[in-house]
């Protein structure tokens, strides 16, 4: 069943070539497939999470329930979040790590080939489970991604239960992928390629899944816990029995504050590998934008309770957790800082992927400002809970791990397929996205401000300019991805894209553009030498 | 096949069937445990029409088959020599990440045990003024909470220097065991492994009938059980949960017993050997910690 | 025409209709009526100078290097990579405007949680989807006899604009109580918050009061308000279907018209007192039940079991021939779940007087085809209390 490639063995091509049909994909160990599988489950469930927004944008376009009931907009509301939270932007990051992670380092594939398969396959599986809640008696979760106890437990839909394994069988996918990065980081280096020699997204992807490690268990723990409170007579988020429903929202948000990090670092990678392609000048400040990784994940661990400021905490409580929320600034600063002197006195050109990462960097920074102001206790008990936080949010989530994503599809894809994609449909892409994603969620500060709440189906009247501009926007943003399969579709299989070079981009550095485009079905079969 | 441990090569598996059906595997766990649920409430879920346990079974039965397939895969893989040592150190890294998730797992039972007890609790008695006074008036801090705050569940504290302790000193005593019988595969004695091998596993097998004895008895005659407030709670999740992970521990070292008795490992290569032991150890850690903050303190 | 084209019609008159309607567009926080309102707005108004400087220092600097170094202009980059120096300095800085940020912030965290010397205290009650505010003292002198639910009282048709309906929605539209909490200006009023279900949040943005109510436990918190007014706010914590219909209202007045306040709700409630024993003495006819019955169930319980007592099975169920609400010999369980509750099903006892629930239940044993002729007297239920 097993094979070893020699070094004389020059059959191993045909060996260990793709197999034909569904198996290929069934039963892959290419680290190259499952990274494809890996993306195209993440852009399925951006268009399903997407479609979820739309009907929450639609429902909001005007004042009054027109569309939906509340009951249904609250199912919404949770399945957007989880879709795009679990089944979109992680899985996304985990078919790049896939993909890159042993081109960059000089591997022939993940340390653990058929342990990754089975990551993947866990997520279609949990996802289904997720997705058919919506067709249960009583509906889909209904009680927001962060499903608060006890709304979740005693006051949860029968489908909750169902929920509750999906998050589980989420969870150990995520586990199982994120051993699988560090133990190829840690074991499948090249010679020579020491850690302060690795490409950034390879450090920022080594600490992801360290995060990933340490938190995923803690939200298994939080959703069991969940399900022995519901069925088996705990009492864990309930005062009667000594419980508290506030320990809970600890719990959730020891996982859930590392958690956006998780969203956000690849995406600092991404950044991190093209703005010098294009500035065609080195990264600057490489040692300082790895400790300034480093930091930001440990700090990560002690900030959770800024999402509880209103729960009554202790003071000493709200005043450690305010402080340390708000030096995370510092590290990020370090690196938005550093991107901008990589591209002084650089020499550029804006290609798509330059252009979202340009855009990332910018709209980040944005959200990374919101974030700040709702780091400040007294403020946030004005913020919180409201659309301010929605716009904080998806500034740092869609302009931040979506462009991310985006970008790198458009830079590593001619490297992926062997084929350029259109220049010209990229950056209608680009700018139509750019418009329409302040179209939609630069208004969400306003309504915020004013004083509307989150996760309505209705809203006051004074709201109703912002959140039509918002809707508007969230149609065009919609559109706009659908544009983007596209040329995506056109570039791979279209048949008429102009072939790539093995180098690509000019500027271009590192091992995987020593590869042929398309890259081989093994990148490295034997280790090749750094410099 | 020396060879292979030339660092020149690079080992790569072909396809597998076994990730899919383990997927399959847990579809049929997850859904089946969730459907079990929902239909012992009453509500019985539509579309489903079969008992949810028959889902589970099967599930937990394709989860065996694809264990036996895979594993046997790679026992035959590793015994016709198609391992090098950098495939070895990518199994010890993976086994050692894992076991630090599991150590986050239980991390967030603990947290939940000392959130309760140094925060909760006395908030509940009077720390909060206004929570006690309006919500909880007859409610006194203690730890273990032997009366929950509604005063609806009461019962009594499990003691550390019975059956707990005992139990510390056998699962001590085992890593002790395990580690000579790991020195003993490393020397090559084989019998002198068997052995020790045997007593190991036969002390696991006593410390678990010796906790369900334990448990067996809070639920008789204690009346300490997983409804009785915050303590009961913790006590069971936590060595519940425990419980469970000796038991698959138990299981990984019978079947390494089994596997030494065959013949199999050699002095240096005996990855399966070590991670069963790494797990074992992990284990008796989580024990420690269990000793200390769920019965002593 | 066709009805899908009336339909799109009507749609689009709603639209101009409501963005025509719109208040004065409100674009920032406000300001708020109290000191601790004020201090946030400032510090939110520091915040948002300093980010907006520190943005256009960088992005400033990033555009300059677009338009300057982009490869026509300067096509040969330079090669730096490092310089400690530089690190240092945007290390320090960021941590010095930290700095200025988190001292004011401190300052104004200490000063909002000190919930001491108060000169009144009222509890508030969150639960699905209504608040209960009770008072407990003003000046030392004991108000815990008054208390009341506050509930929406915009009606659910304006909103409920399902199939291409329009209503007219007025400015305080989802933001009207029945009975507003009434406070005196100028005196610190403190707030014990809390919850019978699941977790919500009483939020007045005007107070910049905003503390969620937990089931099980109790925050405190305060508002001394500088002018009179009426305040609006919301439930800003997610807590079920009718989040969004769970409205704030509260009324500062003058102490003095406060005291005035207190007077005639205390003789508002001795009188409806009287008509309620006299209620429970009385025999009811049906069709009194009926027409009361039906005003009780709308308001308090079409939220879960929908005005045609369809519910929204299985988590709220159907009333329209359900057992309990049909069989004769359940009669006492049916009332007994209105008074007591069960589960997610709120108890109604304290709420709603024996008059009013017996029309209620009336009402559901001869409403949605449920035709029992049941005439339940308010007398059975206070038997049943
Ligand atoms: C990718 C995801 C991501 C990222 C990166 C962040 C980044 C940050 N977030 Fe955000 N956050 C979310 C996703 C994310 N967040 C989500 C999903 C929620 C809502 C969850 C829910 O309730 O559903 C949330 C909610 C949330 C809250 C809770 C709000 C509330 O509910 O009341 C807070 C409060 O402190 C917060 C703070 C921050 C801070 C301080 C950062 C910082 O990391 C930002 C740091 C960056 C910068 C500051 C910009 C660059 C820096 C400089 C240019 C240096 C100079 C700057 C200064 C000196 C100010 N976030
Ligand atoms: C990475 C994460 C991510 C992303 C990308 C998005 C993307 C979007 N989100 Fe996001 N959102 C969250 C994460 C994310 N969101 C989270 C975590 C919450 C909190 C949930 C909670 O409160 O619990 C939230 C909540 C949230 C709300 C608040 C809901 C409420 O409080 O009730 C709103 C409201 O406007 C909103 C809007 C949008 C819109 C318009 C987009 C747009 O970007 C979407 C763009 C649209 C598409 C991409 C659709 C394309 C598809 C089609 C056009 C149809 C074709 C379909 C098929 C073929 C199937 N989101
Ligand atoms: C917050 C939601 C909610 C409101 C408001 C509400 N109910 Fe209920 N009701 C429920 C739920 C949930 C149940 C199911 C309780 C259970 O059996 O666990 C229920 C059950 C009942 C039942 C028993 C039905 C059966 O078949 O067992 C009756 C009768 C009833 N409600 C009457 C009323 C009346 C009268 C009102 C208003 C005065 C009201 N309810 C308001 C949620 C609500
Ligand atoms: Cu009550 Cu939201
Ligand atoms: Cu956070």
């Amino acid at each position: 069943m097993s094979a070893v490639i020699h070094e004389h063995d020059h059959h191993h091509d045909d060996h260990h070539g793709p197999a034909k049909g569904l198996t290929r994909w069934l039963y892959t160990t290419n680290h190259k497939d499952i990274g494809s599988l890996y993306l195209w489950f993440a852009f399925t469930m951006f268009l399903i999470g997407g479609l979820f927004a739309l009907v929450i944008r639609a429902e909001l376009f005007i004042p009054g329930l027109q569309l939906v009931k509340p009951e249904f907009f609250n199912q919404m509301t949770t399945l957007h979040g989880l879709v795009m939270v679990f089944g979109a932007v992680m899985p996304a990051f985990t078919g790049l790590a896939n993909w890159l992670i042993p081109m960059m380092i000089g591997a022939p594939d993940m340390a653990l080939p058929r342990m990754n398969n089975w990551s993947f396959w866990i997520l279609p599986v949990a996802f289904g489970m997720l997705l058919s809640s919506l067709f249960m008696d009583g509906g889909a979760p209904n009680f927001g991604w962060t499903f608060y106890a006890p709304l979740s437990t005693k006051f949860g839909p029968p489908s909750t239960d169902y929920f509750i394994f999906g998050v589980h069988l989420m969870g150990i996918s995520s586990i199982m992928g994120a051993i699988n990065v560090i133990v190829t980081v840690m074991n499948m280096r090249a010679p020579g390629m020491t850690y302060m020699k690795m490409p950034l997204f390879v450090w920022t992807w080594l600490i992801t899944a360290f995060l990933l490690i340490m938190v995923m268990p803690v939200l298994a723990g939080a959703v069991t816990m969940m399900l022995t409170d519901r069925h088996f007579g705990t009492s864990f988020f309930d005062a009667a029995g000594g419980g508290d429903p506030v320990m809970f929202q600890h719990v959730f948000w020891f996982f859930g504050h590392p958690e956006v990090y998780i969203m956000i670092l690849p995406s600092f990678g991404i950044a991190s590998a093209i703005i010098p392609t294009f500035a065609r000048k080195p990264l600057f400040g490489y040692a300082s934008m790895v400790y300034a990784t480093a930091s930001i994940a440990g700090l990560s661990f002690i900030v959770w309770a800024h999402h509880m400021f209103t729960t009554g905490m202790p003071l000493a409580g709200e005043l450690f957790f305010m402080i340390c929320t708000m030096l995370i600034a510092v590290p990020t600063g370090v690196k938005v800082f550093n991107w901008v002197a990589t591209m002084w006195q650089g020499s550029m050109t804006f290609e798509a992927p330059m252009l979202f990462a340009i855009a990332f960097v910018i709209l980040f920074t944005i959200g990374g400002f919101s974030g700040i102001m709702l780091a400040l206790a007294p403020a946030d008990f004005q913020y919180h809970d409201t659309y301010f936080v929605v716009a904080h949010f998806h500034y740092v989530l869609f302009p931040g791990a979506i462009f991310g994503t985006i970008a790198a599809v458009y830079y590593w894809l001619p490297k992926w397929c062997g084929r350029m994609y259109s220049e010209k449909l990229a950056k209608i892409h680009f700018w139509w996205s750019i418009i329409a994603v302040n179209l939609t969620f630069f208004p969400m500060h306003f309504s915020g401000l004013a004083g509307m709440q989150r996760r309505v189906p209705d809203y006051a009247i004074q709201f109703a300019d912002f959140n039509m501009l918002s809707s508007i926007g969230a149609f065009g943003l919609g559109i706009g991805q659908l544009f983007f399969f596209y040329i995506l579709w056109k570039t791979i299989w279209g048949g008429k894209a102009p072939k790539a070079t093995a180098q690509v981009w000019e500027g271009a550095e590192g091992l995987e553009w020593t590869l042929p485009s398309p890259a081989p079905y093994h990148s490295f079969t034997e280790p090749p030498v750094v410099k | 096949m020396a060879e292979q441990h030339n660092p020149n090569h690079y080992y790569v598996p072909a396809q597998s069937k076994w990730p899919a059906v383990g997927a399959l595997g847990l579809l049929l766990i997850a859904f089946g445990a969730a459907t079990t649920i929902q239909q012992s409430t009453g509500h019985v879920q539509s579309g489903v029409p079969i008992p949810g346990w028959l889902i589970l079974m099967a599930g937990i039965g394709t989860i065996i088959f694809m264990m036996i397939g895979w594993f046997g895969n790679q026992i035959d893989e590793s015994i016709t020599g198609k391992h090098n040592a950098q495939l070895n150190h990518s199994y010890r890294y993976g086994m050692l990440w894992f076991i630090l998730s599991e150590v986050m797992f239980f991390a967030a039972f603990f947290g939940a045990l000392f959130y309760a007890r140094n925060l909760v609790m006395p908030w509940l008695s009077g720390d909060d003024v206004s929570t006690h006074d309006w919500l909880w008036p007859a409610f006194e801090n203690s730890w273990p909470v032997l009366t929950t705050p509604d005063g609806k569940t009461s019962t009594t504290q499990m003691l550390p220097w019975g059956l707990p302790f005992i139990n510390t000193v056998i699962l001590v005593t085992s890593s002790i065991t395990l580690t000579i019988a790991h020195h003993a595969l490393q020397a090559g004695k084989r019998s002198t492994l068997n052995l020790w091998l045997f007593i190991t596993v036969a002390l696991g097998a006593t410390f678990l009938f010796l906790q369900a004895h334990e448990y067996h008895e809070a639920y008789a005659e204690m009346n300490l059980t997983l409804h009785s407030g915050i303590y009961g709670n913790t006590f069971f999740m936590l060595t519940g949960f425990h419980g469970m992970h000796v038991t698959i521990g138990t299981i990984m070292l019978i079947v390494m017993l089994g596997r030494c008795l065959k013949g199999h490992f050699t002095n240096e290569n005996h990855f399966a050997f070590e991670a069963a032991a790494w797990y074992w150890h992990f284990v008796d850690v989580v024990w420690l910690f269990l000793f200390c903050f769920v019965y002593w303190f | 025409m066709s009805k899908q084209w009336y339909k799109s019609g009507a749609w689009l008159a709603a639209m101009l209709f409501s963005a025509g309607a719109g208040a004065e567009t409100q674009f920032n926080m406000t300001p708020g009526v109290t000191d601790n309102a004020h201090r946030a707005y400032d510090l939110h108004m520091a915040a948002v100078w300093i980010c907006g400087i520190i943005g256009a220092v960088v992005f400033g600097a990033m555009f300059y290097s677009i338009v300057k170094h982009r490869k026509s202009v300067h096509p040969k980059p330079a090669h730096f990579h490092e310089n400690t120096l530089v690190e240092i300095v945007w290390t320090v800085i960021p941590v010095l405007i930290l700095l200025g940020l988190a001292i004011p912030a401190v300052k104004t965290l200490v000063a909002m949680e000190d919930t001491r010397d108060a000169d009144m205290t009222v509890m508030v009650t969150g639960s699905q989807w209504k608040w209960h505010y009770k008072y407990v003292d003003a000046d030392g002198k004991d108000l815990s006899d008054i208390g009341f639910y506050s509930l929406l009282s915009t009606p659910r048709d304006t909103f409920e604009n399902y199939g291409g309906k329009t209503t007219e929605k007025s400015e305080t539209y989802l933001k009207e109580v029945d009975k507003p909490l009434v406070i005196p200006t100028g005196k610190k009023v403190r707030f014990l918050v809390t919850s019978e279900d699941v977790i919500h949040s009483w939020w007045v943005p005007a107070f910049a009061v905003k503390k969620d109510a937990v089931p099980g436990f109790i925050n405190e918190t305060w508002t001394k308000v500088n002018e009179a007014g009426v305040y609006r706010g919301v439930c800003a914590e997610l807590c079920g279907k009718d989040h969004g219909f769970m409205p704030v209202v509260v009324k500062a007045v003058s102490p003095e018209e406060f005291q005035t306040w207190v007077a005639d709700t205390r003789t508002a409630m001795a009188e409806a007192k009287k008509a309620a024993e006299a209620d429970v003495d009385r025999v009811w006819a049906m069709d009194e039940l009926m027409k009361k019955g039906e005003e009780v169930y709308l308001k308090n319980c079409s939220a879960c079991h929908q005005a045609t007592g369809a519910g929204m099975p299985p988590t709220f169920p159907a009333l329209a021939g359900s057992k309990i609400a049909t069989d004769k010999a359940q009669i006492p369980d049916h009332i007994g779940r209105v008074l007591k509750g069960k589960g997610a099903m709120p108890a109604f006892g304290a709420m709603l007087s024996d008059m009013e629930i017996a029309a209620v239940i009336t009402y559901e044993r001869n409403a949605f085809g449920n035709k029992t002729g049941d005439a339940v007297q308010p007398k059975d239920v206070k038997a049943a209390r």
